[in-house]
C-alpha cells in the first residue's frame, strides 16, 4: 500500500507504556500519522529496561497493533531512549580561518563543527546527539550561516546529549531481537519537543517538560536552538509510590487513587475530606484522607518542578523562556499541574499540543503520544536529509541542528 | 616585656579550666573507660562504677565504686535494672561526693543490662545535684540480644535523658551493619567501644580547648536535650595538604552517617574542627560548605579550635540529631510489627507510636469501637509483660522508609537526597 521508504515508525519504550506510531511521509513532504499501537509496559523502571523478555513481548504487541492499524509491515523504527544516565552539555569548537582573503569557506564550517563534536568522554559513554547551535565569527554571536563572511576565527557551539553505552544498547538489543532495524536512537525529551513546538516557539524560547511514568525529560529552546536538556529520574511512578507508602495502600490502589482523586494543588475544599475505597462488591474496606493524598502528591510534583527550575537556573536558561513552558507526557494530565508549575517556575505554563502533523485525531490529542509522534517527526527530517543528500551530487552534509531548526 | 601568651594569643590556645570526670557505668561502660584510660589527657578524672567485682578489678581507673550488696556476692546486678537502681540510690551520697568539683561529667554505659541501665540515671542525677553538666554516651544492644534487653535499654535511655543534660546514643545494631562477615564478636565489641571512646574524646577536645569559634557546653546540651535518641556522632581525621577534602570524604563515609544520608535527615548538626596552628580559613570554609550542603534543612552549629599538637592534621567531630516524630517515640517502638509491639509496650511510661516518622491519619471510628480498642490494648499490654519472648526485634528503626517499587532499581540521588523516598518524608511534613 505504501512505499516502504516513506513509512516512518517511532517507537517509545516508556516506563508505563510501549507506544509505536506509524507516519507516512507524502511526496509533498507532509507527514501523516496512519497508525498507532500501544501496550502496557511491564519491564521498565525509571525509563530503563529491567526485564528484557517482558519488554520484548510488550514491544511486539505494540508493533503488531500499529502494523494492523496502518496496514503496513514495519521494518525499522526510530527508537526513543531516556534514563537518569543521560546528560546534556554544551561544547564549543574553534577553528582559525587561514585563507588569504579571510573569507570563511564551506570547509572552514565543516572543520569547526568537527572540532566541536570532538568530545572527550569516558569510554563507556556514547554520544546520542550533537546538535549544532550558533556560530561565532571573531566573537560575534548569533550567526546561523557564516559561509562567505570575513573573519579570522570561527567558533561553534554544539549541544551534546550522551549516555551510558551499555544501557542504551539494552533497548536497541530488545528491538533488534524482534527482527526490527533501529534507524536511529533519539533522546525522548528531544522528540517530545519536536512534536510540540512550532518554529516561532523555538525562536521565542520555550521549555518542554515531558512528565513520564518513570522519568521526566526537559528541553529548553531559545533563539531557535536547543540550549539545554536534562533528565530527572522521577515520574508518575514516584507519585504512586509515595501515595502507596503514605496512605498505606497497595501500589495498584495508589495508582487508581492518583488517577481518580489526584490533583497537583492542595485546595481548601479538600481539607478534612475522606475517600472510601470499596471492594468489588461495593463494600467499604478503607477510608483515605483526601487532604493527605493531595498533600503527598503536590509536594512530590512541586519538588519535581523545583529541581527542574534549579537546574535551569544553574544553566542560565530560565531567562530565555519567553514563550513559556509546555507540558506533555502522562503526568501532564494531573489536574491543575499547569497552575502548580506556574507557581513554582513563575512563568506561563500550558499543556502542549502536537499540532504540526495531520492524521489520526485521537492519537494526536493525547499528551502521552507526544514522544512517539516526535520520533516520527525526527525520522521524517532524517528521511528528507537522506533524500536531499542523494539528489545533491556534492553531498552537502546537513547537520542535525539545521534540521531541528526547520522543524 | 611581653609574655609569650600575649605575644601570640592564637597559636597558644590555653586549655580552659574545665574539670572533667568520666564515669564508666556497668560492664560495658567500664570497658570503654579502660580503653580511654590508655590515651587519657591530664586533668580528667576517671571513675568506674559497677556491681561486678571482677570487672572493677580489671579496670585501671583511679577511682572505683563498688555497689555491693550481700545478696549478690559481687556477682553483678543479675540483669535487673531495678536492683541496680536501688543499689545506686543507696550509694547516692558517695556518688555525689565523687562528682563534687567537676564541671562536666561524662557517663559511659551500655544500656540493656542491669548495671548500666539502672545505675547510669542515678549517677546522672547525682552529678546534676553536685552542680555539674552531665552528658551521657550510651549504646543500645545488638538486635540479636533480643527484644527484652532492647526494651530495658529504651526505658533506661528515657530515664537517663530525663536526668542528664544530653545523651548521645549509639545503637550497636548500626555498627553491626558496617561489619563484614569475618569480624569476630570480640572485634565487634571492640569497635563499638572504640566508637564510643572516639565520641567522648572528640567532645572533650571540643570542651577543653579554647576555641577560635567557641561552642559552649550549653549549645551542646541544648542540641541534645529534648531530642530523640537518634543522635549520630562521627569523628574523622586527616593529614597532609589535602586534609580538608579527605576529612570530609572520611566523614561522609562514616558508618554512623549512613553515607551522608543521616545528615540530610538531621535537624541539628554540631560541627567542631580541630586543627594545628596552620589551620587555614579556607579549609574551615571548605569543610563547612560541604556540611551545609549536605544538611540544608538543619540548624548547624560550628566550632573551631587549635591544638598545637595537631600540626598538619585536621580532625572534625560531628554530632547530628535526627528529627523526632513525637515525644518518646522510642527506637524500639518504631521497628517491626507495629501493632503487637505497641500493645505490649503500652503499660510502660512512655507513649508508644507505631511505624515510622510518618504518622498515619487517625482511623475514623465510632466511640464504642474506640472503647473496645482501648480495652483490648490494655489486655494486650498485661499479656505482653508476661510473655516478653514474643517480641521479635531484629532491627533498629534507623532506615525504615521502604522504597516500594524502586527498592531494587538504581537510586535517584540528587545532591545527596534520595529522590525515591517520598518528598513529604524528606521534608518532614507531618500528615495530621
Amino acid at each position: 500500500m505504501f512505499n516502504a521508504s516513506s513509512i516512518i515508525v517511532g517507537l517509545e519504550i516508556g516506563t508505563s507504556k510501549v507506544c509505536a506510531v506509524v507516519g507516512d511521509l507524502g511526496a509533498d513532504g507532509a507527514l501523516n500519522v496512519v497508525g498507532l499501537g500501544q501496550s502496557r509496559s511491564r519491564g521498565v523502571r525509571k525509563g530503563e529496561i529491567a526485564d528484557a523478555p517482558l519488554v520484548e513481548e510488550d514491544v511486539r504487541h505494540a508493533i503488531v497493533e500499529a502494523e494492523q492499524m496502518a496496514d503496513v509491515e514495519i521494518r525499522s523504527v526510530y527508537l526513543g531512549v531516556t534514563g537518569g544516565h543521560l546528560r546534556g552539555f554544551n561544547n564549543r569548537g574553534v577553528h582559525p580561518v587561514v585563507s588569504a582573503d579571510r573569507e570563511i569557506s564551506e570547509e572552514d564550517v565543516q572543520d569547526v563543527i568537527k572540532n566541536a563534536k570532538a568530545i572527550n568522554l569516558p569510554n563507556q559513554n556514547h554520544v546520542i546527539h550533537a546538535i549544532r547551535q550558533h556560530f561565532l565569527v571573531d566573537g560575534q554571536d548569533g550567526i546561523t550561516n557564516p559561509v562567505g563572511m570575513l573573519g579570522s576565527r570561527i567558533e561553534v557551539d554544539v549541544h551534546v546529549v550522551h549516555g551510558n553505552l551499555n544501557r542504551l544498547q539494552n533497548a536497541i538489543r530488545v528491538v533488534k531481537g524482534l527482527q526490527l532495524e533501529v534507524d536511529d536512537i533519539v533522546f525522548t525529551g528531544l522528540a517530545s519537543s519536536l512534536a510540540l513546538l512550532t518554529n516561532e516557539q523555538k525562536e521565542l524560547g520555550s521549555l518542554v517538560i515531558d512528565i513520564g511514568g518513570g522519568t521526566t525529560e526537559y528541553v529548553v529552546y531559545a533563539n531557535g536552538i536547543i540550549k539545554h536538556t536534562g533528565v530527572l529520574a522521577v515520574g508518575g511512578d514516584h507519585v504512586s509510590n509515595d501515595l502507596a507508602y503514605g496512605l498505606k495502600v497497595p501500589l495498584s490502589r495508589a495508582e487508581q487513587l492518583k488517577l481518580e482523586h489526584g490533583s497537583s494543588l492542595l485546595e481548601e475544599a479538600a481539607k478534612g475530606q475522606t475517600i472510601t475505597i470499596a471492594n468489588e462488591l461495593g463494600l467499604p474496606i478503607k477510608t483515605v484522607n483526601l487532604e493527605h493524598l493531595r498533600r503527598i502528591m503536590s509536594l512530590r510534583l512541586e519538588e519535581m518542578f523545583q529541581l527542574i527550575g534549579q537546574d535551569l537556573e544553574q544553566a542560565g536558561a530560565l531567562d530565555y523562556l519567553r514563550a513559556g513552558v509546555f507540558l506533555c507526557g502522562g503526568g501532564s494530565r494531573i489536574p491543575q499541574i499547569a497552575q502548580l508549575a506556574e507557581q513554582v517556575l513563575q512563568m506561563p505554563v500550558s499543556p502542549g499540543k502536537t499540532n504540526s502533523i495531520s492524521g489520526l485525531k485521537s492519537a494526536l490529542d493525547q499528551p502521552e503520544f507526544a514522544t512517539a509522534i516526535g520520533l516520527v517527526k525526527f525520522g521524517s527530517f532524517q528521511q528528507r536529509k537522506r533524500a536531499a543528500r542523494s539528489t545533491l551530487s556534492d553531498g552537502i552534509k546537513n547537520t542535525l541542528g539545521q534540521l531541528f531548526r526547520r522543524g | 616585656m611581653l609574655t609569650k601568651a600575649q605575644n601570640d594569643p592564637v597559636v597558644e590556645t590555653p586549655r580552659k579550666k574545665v574539670s572533667v570526670k568520666v564515669f564508666g557505668v556497668g560492664g560495658a561502660g567500664v570497658n570503654v573507660l579502660n580503653l580511654m584510660l590508655r590515651s587519657a589527657p591530664p586533668g580528667v578524672g576517671f571513675v568506674a562504677v559497677n556491681t561486678d567485682t571482677q570487672s572493677l578489678a580489671a579496670s585501671s581507673a583511679a577511682e572505683k565504686v563498688h555497689l555491693e550488696t550481700q545478696l549478690l556476692r559481687g556477682l553483678g546486678s543479675g540483669g535487673d535494672p531495678d536492683r541496680g537502681r536501688q543499689l545506686a540510690e543507696a550509694h547516692l551520697p558517695k556518688l555525689k561526693a565523687l562528682c563534687e568539683g567537676a564541671d562536666v561529667v561524662f557517663i559511659l554505659a551500655g544500656l540493656g543490662g542491669g548495671a548500666g541501665t539502672g545505675i547510669s540515671p542515678v549517677v546522672a542525677r547525682a552529678a546534676k545535684e553536685a552542680g555539674a553538666l552531665v552528658l551521657g554516651f550510651v549504646t543500645t544492644p545488638f538486635g540479636c540480644e533480643g527484644g527484652w534487653r532492647l526494651r530495658l535499654a529504651q526505658q533506661g535511655l528515657a530515664e537517663l535523658k530525663a536526668a542528664a543534660d544530653g545523651v548521645i546514643c549509639l545503637p550497636n545494631q548500626m555498627v553491626c551493619k558496617t561489619m563484614d562477615e569475618h569480624t569476630s564478636v570480640l572485634e565487634t565489641f571492640k569497635i563499638t567501644n572504640e566508637f564510643l571512646a572516639d565520641g567522648v574524646r572528640g567532645l572533650w577536645r571540643l570542651l577543653m580547648h579554647k576555641g577560635l569559634i567557641e561552642i559552649h557546653f550549653n549549645d551542646l546540651a541544648a542540641l541534645l536535650r529534648d531530642r530523640h535518641a537518634e543522635s549520630a556522632f562521627a569523628v574523622a581525621e586527616a593529614m597532609g595538604p589535602t586534609r580538608s577534602r579527605e576529612v570530609m570524604d572520611k566523614l561522609l563515609a562514616h558508618p554512623m552517617l549512613d553515607g551522608g544520608q543521616m545528615l540530610g535527615d538531621s535537624e541539628a548538626v554540631l560541627v567542631s574542627l580541630i586543627g594545628g596552628p596552620d589551620l587555614t580559613m579556607a579549609e574551615v570554609n571548605r569543610v563547612m560548605e560541604q556540611v551545609n550542603r549536605q544538611c540544608e534543612q538543619a540548624q548547624v552549629i560550628m566550632g573551631a579550635a587549635i591544638d598545637e599538637t595537631f600540626t598538619d592534621r585536621l580532625a572534625v567531630a560531628l554530632i547530628a540529631t535526627r528529627r523526632n516524630p513525637g515525644p518518646g517515640a522510642g527506637a524500639t517502638a518504631a521497628a517491626g510489627s507495629g501493632e503487637e509491639l505497641g500493645q505490649q509496650l503500652l503499660p510502660h511510661s512512655d507513649p508508644v507510636r507505631p511505624g515510622s516518622r510518618f504518622v498515619p491519619p487517625p482511623p475514623m471510628l465510632p466511640p464504642e469501637q474506640v472503647q473496645q480498642l482501648l480495652a483490648r490494648q490494655g489486655r494486650g499490654g498485661s499479656r505482653g509483660r508476661k510473655t516478653p519472648t514474643k517480641l521479635r526485634q531484629t532491627q533498629l528503626p534507623l532506615e525504615i522508609v521502604t522504597k516500594g517499587r524502586f527498592d531494587k532499581s538504581e537510586p535517584t540521588i540528587h545532591k545527596g537526597e534520595d529522590l525515591d523516598v517520598p518528598t513529604y518524608i524528606r521534608r518532614g511534613v507531618a500528615l495530621n
